[in-house]
């Protein structure tokens, strides 16, 4: 209705929806549009997923197991670091030899500390296997988590053997 | 070993060299056949050998064999340029694991042949120390012992890594370690591994045990030839696959003091209890395995391995006499390797299709066996 008078207009989906009619399923357009934009964010993602030294897609990543080059570890960080945790019984941070020319470059109190960290974290996970192991009466499990809880407890492990 | 009933055949002319590895010495040489160490590493700057065009691998390679050849990692080194070696060569040096297979087969280049440049060093006369070129990493440093020997085996693979390092610079980073084309080895990218003759704990069915308890305790278990291959001859080889967010002598001291004694100890048990409660049947198998290695006229690689298990079972149990059981397991430890299809045709002079060699194959252990 306007000024009294009563307008009376046929209109397409397409048009209607710029008139700010809502139409019949509203819900599938939202749906729609929603398919759209992941599509969009999705090809984004592929985009920013080449390493740009040496073309890798994180898909041949995954289909192979095999990275391409240095700069990939930089590049696929994000993605590829839980699964370096999971195949890592959980680690986090290289705590091992470092070639000499590199190790001027490296903080060693950082070292130090992750050093520290990663077997605080062991020490934590040992503990809670040793409780469960205690409460299912596994004994002899429990004997070696106790032996291993007491090595890590002692002197602290280095590159150098 | 005791003579034949019969006849003493004649003694092979010269003996070949024998790796370090075989000779059977060193701490647990009853079960622990080696121990060995690799490390991965990578050049800096330069794609990894997996996805790098042939002129670029052709280019690491010049760069890997110059700096190991001139740094001084053993007093005499030999250098295979693989693509240029024949199959035959290419199979000795994985019979004696030197190579991988993945090496000796080398990419596929576009005329449908392994003229992918790639090559190994190592140390002679001992064969202690095997670096590969351009497999999976730019570089692959080995360092193998006999017997239990891991920490041995980590100082002569740490030095070598030393000097390579001095002259060339390594893909790494704070975060990740030495960084490797498959992160399964990223961090360290060090495998230790024992090569174990478990033949007890196979006749009692308790290696299945053994193979779940090292899965739970994220280690590997493979045959023979590594990663994909089956135990034959009751040659199994145990290995971490963590690599990342430990420190080498963690990996170290966890396998060489903690877990391999356990398997070694329950090897030796499970020999104990065969000696004692089933030793007609411990008896039967070991007698029988000699008589068909020392009387066959056709026996497969497999059908000779199992056979020379059971003989070294056999000669550390005492079921089967021996004058000098030392001499007698060396024997044991080298046929191992010499009824190898390579090993065969080189030992032959001679290239020999399958049944040719099972004759070879069995004329050799014939020969050998009876030695005195």
């Amino acid at each position: 209705m306007r000024n009294g008078v009563r307008i009376e207009r046929h209109l397409c989906e397409t048009h209607a929806a710029e008139h700010g009619i809502a139409v019949q399923p509203a819900g599938k357009i939202g749906e729609l549009i929603k398919q759209h934009v992941s599509a969009l964010t999705q090809a984004a993602q592929a985009k920013g997923n080449v390493c740009p030294t040496c073309r890798l897609t994180f898909a041949e990543f995954k289909q192979h197991g095999l990275l391409g080059c240095a700069e990939c570890y930089r590049i696929f960080e994000g993605q590829i670091s839980p699964l370096i945790e999971r195949a890592h019984e959980g680690g986090v941070k290289h705590v091992g030899k470092t070639p000499r020319r590199v190790s001027c470059e490296i903080d060693e109190s950082a070292r130090a500390k992750a050093e520290l960290a990663a077997r605080a974290e062991r020490l934590s996970r040992i503990r809670v296997e040793l409780e469960t192991a205690v409460r299912a009466e596994q004994y002899e499990k429990a004997a070696k988590l106790r032996d291993e809880l007491r090595r890590l407890a002692e002197g602290p492990g280095r590159g150098d053997v | 070993m005791t003579h034949g009933p019969y006849y003493e055949p004649p003694r092979p002319a010269a003996p070949e060299p024998v790796p370090e590895w075989l000779k059977g010495e060193g701490e647990a040489s009853d079960v622990v056949l080696s121990s060995r160490v690799r490390l991965a590493r990578n050049l800096a700057g330069v794609l990894f050998a997996p996805k790098s065009s042939k002129r670029d691998r052709q280019r690491s390679l010049e760069v890997c064999r110059d700096r190991i050849l001139t740094c001084g990692i053993a007093d005499r080194v030999a250098w295979e340029e693989l693509h240029e070696a024949p199959s035959l060569k290419r199979a000795l040096l994985v019979e004696r694991h030197l190579i991988s297979k993945q090496l000796s087969r080398g990419r596929q280049g576009p005329m449908g042949v392994a003229d992918d440049p790639r090559g190994v060093a190592y140390s002679l006369p001992d064969e202690r120390l095997a670096i590969m070129v351009n497999e999976e990493d730019h570089l692959r440093i080995q360092g193998i012992r006999s017997g239990l020997a891991l920490v041995a085996a980590w100082r002569e693979v740490d030095a070598a890594d030393d000097r390579i390092e001095a002259g060339v610079d390594y893909a790494f980073s704070p975060r990740f370690g030495y960084l490797t084309a498959c992160p399964t080895n990223v961090g360290t990218g060090v495998r230790m591994s024992a090569m174990l003759h478990l033949p007890a704990l196979r006749l009692t069915g308790d290696i299945e045990k053994v193979k779940r308890a090292a899965n739970d305790m994220n280690l590997a278990v493979r045959g023979f030839y590594g990663e994909g291959s089956e135990a034959v001859g009751d040659l199994y080889q145990i290995s971490n696959q963590t690599t990342f967010g430990r420190t080498e002598k963690s990996i170290l001291q966890a396998l060489e003091s903690e877990i391999l004694p356990r398997v070694i100890e329950y090897e030796r048990i499970a020999r104990r209890e065969l000696l004692a409660k089933r030793r007609i049947p411990l008896e039967d198998q070991a007698w029988r395995a000699w008589g068909t290695l020392t009387n066959a006229r056709l026996l497969t690689t497999e059908e000779a391995m199992q056979g020379l298990s059971m003989i070294r079972l056999g000669l550390l149990a005492g079921v089967l006499p021996t004058r000098d059981a030392a001499s007698d397991l060396r024997i044991v430890n080298l046929l191992w390797l010499l009824v190898q299809p390579a090993h065969l045709q080189k030992v032959a002079g001679r290239e020999m299709d399958q049944e040719q060699r099972r004759v070879a194959r069995a004329s050799l252990l014939r020969q050998r066996l009876f030695r005195g």
